[in-house]
């Protein structure tokens, strides 16, 4: 790596410290509930990452952004774990991750907010907004929240696997982001 | 005291536990080695609610026999009684194990069964690799055993009919004519 290049990246992670917080991928998960043949099957993601930068002061400031491994997955069984990184389905080898942007947020009740951004899966990039709480941990602030997502509009499942009577359309996503406090 | 044939009821049910037990037993068989496909998902799921009905039916049934008993069976052998009542009593044991042992084996593998799609049927053993392989195994050879005894339990109830020529396979079927009447 070239002196330039290393310059750009410390600049880089500099002034995304200066934004926003990590996340501990260790504390924070992302966990989803599909379903097929009206069988409800919860599942994970193990790894992810990102930051968040959050003041109830200055919502339009809010941002995130939010890395999701897809080969993390967990589907709730080993058949569907293996089956769902296939092709038809994340496509894992092509894209390897899932991305969530948030460019704003706003209040709508008592400590109860709503992010607006861009949710990108296997290319496809969708607005989405999320609604989420904010809470004080003893050492970390815990964003926590959830939405329905259609896997339909990010390909998940194509071809036999858009049949939705089999396979639900509709995911359940919840997450839980924990920012530990600055040291 | 006892009738010359089982009541309607226990016929109407034998026959149709029968019809049942051969179609989800070759429905499994096919099922099982299929790719993962819409199909598949579909045919376990018809499978299972075959399953938890079959073992509705065989509840109802040992009700019913409680309350009506059986039959007097033509004069045999000690030894020919003495093995209907094992063969009876083992086929009532193994059409309740075989789907007790199903709904294990799914529950370990991560899927909860939920009847015809809509009645949740609780998990009693969570997700769990080992337990499943248990299961699995365990829904295979009562399967295996109850092959067994369904053969013998039919070939016994021929050899009746044909050899000795008594009442025992009318007993069962209503269009059969009984050959002592009265006994």
């Amino acid at each position: 790596m070239t002196f330039r290049l290393m310059l750009a990246a410390v600049l880089a992670l500099a002034s995304m410290q200066a934004h926003a917080e990590a996340i501990d991928p260790q504390r924070s998960e992302i966990r989803f509930v599909s379903r097929q043949m009206g069988v409800p099957i919860d599942g994970n993601f193990a790894r992810l990452s990102g930051s968040v930068r959050f003041d109830p002061g200055n919502l339009d400031g809010a941002r995130a952004e939010i890395q999701v491994s897809l080969g993390s997955i967990d589907a709730g069984s080993d058949e569907a774990t293996a089956e769902v990184k296939r092709r038809p389905w994340f496509n894992v080898s092509g894209f390897p991750s899932a991305k969530f942007r948030a460019t704003g947020a706003r209040r709508i009740g008592d400590n109860r907010y709503e992010a607006t951004g861009e949710l990108v899966i296997k290319g496809i990039r969708r607005a989405l907004t999320v609604p989420f709480t904010v809470k004080r941990a003893e050492d970390a602030t815990v964003f926590e929240g959830g939405f329905t997502l259609l896997r339909l509009d990010f390909g998940i499942g194509e071809g036999v696997w858009s049949d939705t009577e089999t396979v639900a359309n509709e995911v359940e996503v919840r997450f839980r982001l924990v920012q530990p406090d600055r040291a | 005291m006892t009738a010359a044939r089982y009541t309607r009821v226990a016929i109407g049910l034998h026959w149709a536990i029968a019809a049942a037990i051969f179609c989800t037993f070759a429905l499994g068989l096919y099922m099982a080695d299929l790719p993962p496909s819409p199909t598949k998902l579909k045919l376990y799921a018809y499978h299972k609610w075959i399953g938890v009905t079959i073992f509705v039916l065989v509840l109802a049934r040992i009700g019913w026999r409680l309350a009506h008993p059986a039959p007097a069976l033509p004069p045999m052998p000690a030894w020919q009684r003495a093995a209907t009542r094992a063969s009876h009593a083992l086929l009532y044991l193994l059409t309740l194990a075989v789907p007790v042992a199903g709904w294990l084996f799914s529950s370990a593998s991560g899927f909860q069964t939920v009847y015809l799609g809509v009645l949740p049927i609780p998990d009693l053993v969570g997700r769990d690799k080992a337990a499943a392989d248990m299961f699995k195994a365990a829904h295979w050879y009562l399967n295996l055993t109850m092959v067994c005894v369904v053969v013998l339990h039919a070939g016994a109830a021929l050899k009746h009919h044909f050899v000795d020529r008594d009442d025992v396979l009318a007993r069962m079927i209503p269009l059969l004519k009984p050959r002592s009447p009265g006994k």
